[in-house]
C-alpha cells in the first residue's frame, strides 16, 4: 500500500481506509479471528490522515494502542497489518505485536506503544538523531488526552524544545481518557502543557482532514527547517468503544444522545462531500476491494510456530531458558 | 606496568568506544564536569553532540535512548543513583527490553545503563543505596556487574557493543580497585562467562560484584583449614550456569554471596537452580541483604544489612559441616 497524497481523493482515500479497516476488524474480533479485542479508531480518522499527508516517506511517527489509523496512514499493508491483529506469521510483527504493537520500521513506524504516553520520549530521540546525521526528517508522536497528565510526556516536551527538536506532537483530544472525561482529568488546557514550554501549540477541528492537514503542513515546515517542536490539538470524536470489550460489558459512560451528536461530524463525510460522486464510488470500490483481499490474506496466513513463541527476544540471538525445566 | 583503578576503567571504556565508534554518545546529568568521575575529559575530547547534558529527566532521557538506538545509535545512559533504576523500569524493562520480541525482530534496541556507583555506598541511606541488579536479571534484561577494573572495562565495552539493551552495575564499593596491569591486555569480556578467581576443593563461594574481594579476603583467611574456590560469574543475566556447574563439581558444596535482596535475589535463583541440577554434598547457603531491605542511615546499621565477611565466614563454616 503507498501513502496516499495531499490531495482532496488522497485524505477521502485514507479516511475511507481506516474506516472500512476497523469495521471489518471489529467484525474479526466479533467472529474471534482477533484474540484480546482492539481500540477502534473509528470517528478519529481525519487526524491520521491529515497529518501522516503533510509526511515524507522518511519521516517517522509513533503511535498508541489506538494505533490502526496512524500505521494505515503512514503506509503499512493493511493485509499485513490485518495479518498482525489476527496473530499470523505474515503480520507487520510476525505475530509478536498484535494490536497494540504495529511496526514497519522500513516506513518509518517506529511501533505503536501500549503504555499511554511513552512514545514522546522515544520520538525525541529518533528525531535527533535524524538532526544529528543532518537529515530534516520530522518525527510525529501520536497521543490521546489521557497522555497530557503523564509526566514523562512533558518531560519529553522539555527536551524537545530545548534542543529544538523536530517532533510534531499530536494530541487526539476525543474528550475521554478510557471513561474519563478531559473536564475531569485535565487541568489547565491542552495547549497550555505546550507553551509552558515555548512550544507553538494550536487547536484545531480534528474531525476536518484538510484542517488537520493545513496545521501538520505548518509544524512540518518549521519543523523541517529547524525551528523546533509543535504541539497540536486535534478535537475529535471516537465514534466506538474504547475498547472492544465495551461492546459486551455495558459499560456506560457516554449517553446515547451524546454519542448520536459526537456522530454528527463524521470525517469521512466530510472529506466525501469534496469528491464527485464518481471519484467518491471509484475509492470506495478500491477500498472494498483491498479490504476483501486484506481479510483473506489474514486469515489465509499460517500462524506462528509455537515452538519460536521467544524468537526476536533478543536481536543478538541468545536463547533463554526455557520455563519448563534446564 | 600501570596502575589501572576500576574508575579509571569505565573511562577508558567509554573513550576507547567513542573514539572506535561514531554511533556511540553518552547522555546523563552532569556528565559534562563528569560528576561522577567516569566521563571525565570526554566532553573536551568528543564534544557536545556525543557527551549530552540531560536535564533532570530520567525517564524521558531514557527513553530518548530507546529512540536514538531505534535509529542506529548506541547511547550509553549514565545514573548516577542507583535508585533512579525503579523510576526507569518502564523505560527499561518494558520498553526498550520489548521491542525486540514486540516488533518481531525489526528493531534492536543497544543501549547501556551505566550506574557508577551501585549498592552502598555508606551513609547515602535508603534512597542512594539499593543494588536491584537482580531485578533485571528477572526482567530479562541483560545485566552486568563487574568486580575487577579490567572486567569493568571488558564487560562494559562489551555492553556498548552488544545489539540489546544491557544495564552495567558499576558497585560503588569496588570503584576504588586497582590493578596492575597492561593497557594492552584489555578488550571485551563476553556476557555469560564467568571466572574463577581462585581455585579451591572444599566449597565454590559465588560472589558478585565488589562481595568478590570480600570473598577472596576470607578464602585467604580460612586457608590453613577450607579450601575455598571463589566463583564471580560477572554478569548476573545470562548466567553461567555451566561455569557454575563446572565449579561444584569440582568442590560439591556452595555459598552465594549476593548484595540482593533475600527474596528472589540472585542467590535464590542460584541456589533453586543448583538443587535442580547439580549434586551438592550439602545443604548450600546464601548471604544476602535482608528480606526487602532499606538500608539506613546510622553506620553501623547501613553495615548491619550489608553481606559481610564474618557472616560469609559462618555460612562456610556452615556448609562444611556435613
Amino acid at each position: 500500500m503507498v501513502r496516499a497524497p495531499d490531495t482532496d481523493v488522497g485524505l477521502y482515500r485514507t479516511v475511507r481506509l481506516i474506516r472500512r479497516f476497523e469495521e471489518r476488524a471489529v467484525e474479526l474480533v466479533r467472529s474471534g479471528d482477533i484474540v484480546g479485542g482492539i481500540h477502534p479508531y473509528t470517528g478519529q480518522e481525519a487526524v491520521a490522515a491529515g497529518v501522516c499527508a503533510a509526511l515524507r516517506d522518511d519521516d517517522m511517527i509513533t503511535s498508541t494502542h489506538r494505533g490502526h489509523g496512524h500505521v494505515l496512514a503512514k503506509g503499512a499493508d493493511p493485509a499485513r497489518t490485518l495479518a498482525e491483529l489476527t496473530g499470523r506469521a505474515t503480520g507487520l510483527n510476525r505475530g509478536r505485536g498484535g494490536s497494540m504493537h504495529a511496526a514497519d520500521f522500513r516506513l518509518g513506524i517506529l511501533g505503536a506503544n501500549a503504555i499511554v504516553g511513552a512514545n514522546g520520549a522515544i520520538t525525541a530521540g529518533a528525531a535527533w538523531v535524524a538532526r544529528q546525521e543532518g537529515g530534516d526528517q520530522v518525527a510525529v508522536s501520536f497521543f490521546g488526552d489521557g497522555a497530557v497528565n503523564q509526566g514523562v510526556l512533558l518531560e519529553a516536551m522539555n527536551l524537545a524544545a530545548l534542543w529544538r527538536l523536530p517532533v510534531l506532537f499530536v494530541c487526539e483530544n476525543n474528550g475521554y481518557a478510557t471513561t474519563l472525561t478531559v473536564a475531569d482529568a485535565v487541568a489547565g488546557t491542552i495547549t497550555g502543557r505546550g507553551a509552558a514550554f515555548g512550544i507553538p501549540a494550536v487547536t484545531v477541528d480534528g474531525m476536518d482532514p484538510r484542517t488537520v492537514l493545513g496545521a501538520a503542513r505548518e509544524a512540518v515546515d518549521r519543523a523541517r527547517a529547524g525551528g523546533g517542536p509543535s504541539l497540536i490539538e486535534c478535537l475529535t470524536y471516537r465514534f466506538d468503544a474504547h475498547h472492544t470489550w465495551e461492546h459486551r460489558a455495558g459499560v456506560r459512560y457516554r449517553d446515547d444522545d451524546e454519542v448520536r451528536s459526537g456522530r454528527e461530524r463524521d470525517p469521512v463525510v466530510i472529506q466525501g462531500t469534496r469528491l464527485t460522486d464518481g471519484e467518491r464510488e471509484r475509492v470506495d470500490a478500491e477500498i472494498e476491494s483491498t479490504m476483501d483481499s486484506a481479510v483473506a490474506f489474514a486469515l489465509d496466513s499460517p500462524h506462528p510456530d509455537p515452538a519460536g513463541a521467544l524468537d526476536y527476544l533478543y536481536a543478538t540471538g541468545m536463547r533463554a531458558r526455557p520455563g519448563g525445566g534446564w | 606496568m600501570p596502575w589501572l583503578s576500576y574508575q579509571k576503567a569505565l573511562n577508558r571504556a567509554l573513550a576507547d568506544e567513542l573514539a572506535r565508534d561514531p554511533a556511540v554518545f553518552v547522555l546523563g546529568e552532569d556528565v559534562r564536569v563528569a560528576v561522577s568521575n567516569v566521563t571525565a575529559g570526554l566532553f573536551k575530547r568528543f564534544g557536545p553532540d556525543r557527551v549530552l547534558d540531560a536535564p533532570l529527566s530520567e525517564q524521558a532521557f531514557t527513553s530518548f535512548a530507546t529512540g536514538a538506538a531505534l535509529t542506529g545509535r548506541r547511547p550509553v545512559v549514565e545514573f548516577q543513583i542507583p535508585s533512579l533504576l525503579y523510576l526507569v523500569f518502564e523505560q527499561i524493562a518494558n520498553q526498550a527490553h520489548k521491542f525486540s520480541l514486540m516488533t518481531g525482530g525489526q528493531a534492536r534496541v543497544p543501549v547501556t545503563y551505566l550506574v557508577p556507583g551501585s549498592g552502598s555506598r555508606t551513609g547515602w541511606a535508603g534512597q542512594h543505596s539499593d543494588h536491584p541488579y537482580a531485578l533485571f536479571a528477572h526482567a530479562g534484561v541483560k545485566t552486568v556487574v563487574p568486580a575487577t577494573p579490567e572486567d569493568a572495562y571488558g564487560l562494559l565495552t562489551t555492553a556498548i557493543r552488544d545489539d540489546d539493551p544491557v544495564v552495567v552495575f558499576a558497585p560503588a564499593a569496588a570503584l576504588g580497585v586497582r590493578v596492575d596491569i597492561d593497557y594492552d591486555e584489555l578488550g571485551p569480556v563476553p556476557l555469560g562467562v564467568g571466572r574463577v578467581h581462585r581455585e579451591g576443593g572444599d566449597v565454590t563461594v559465588v560472589a558478585i560484584g565488589h562481595l568478590v574481594h570480600d570473598a577472596l579476603a576470607v578464602a585467604e583467611e580460612l586457608s590453613g583449614d577450607v579450601s575455598v574456590e571463589v566463583f564471580d560469574p560477572r554478569t548476573a543475566y545470562p548466567f553461567d550456569w555451566d561455569g557454575l556447574a563446572a565449579s561444584v563439581a569440582r568442590t560439591g558444596r556452595l555459598v552465594v554471596f549476593d548484595d540482593s535482596n533475600r527474596m528472589c535475589g540472585i542467590a535464590a535463583e542460584v541456589i533453586a537452580t543448583a538443587a535442580e541440577r547439580l549434586d551438592l554434598l550439602a545443604p548450600p547457603a546464601r548471604v544476602t541483604r535482608p528480606d526487602g531491605a532499606v538500608v539506613p542511615f546510622a553506620l553501623g546499621l547501613d553495615h548491619a544489612v550489608q553481606p559481610d565477611r564474618g557472616r560469609l565466614t559462618t555460612a562456610i563454616q556452615k556448609v562444611l559441616k556435613y
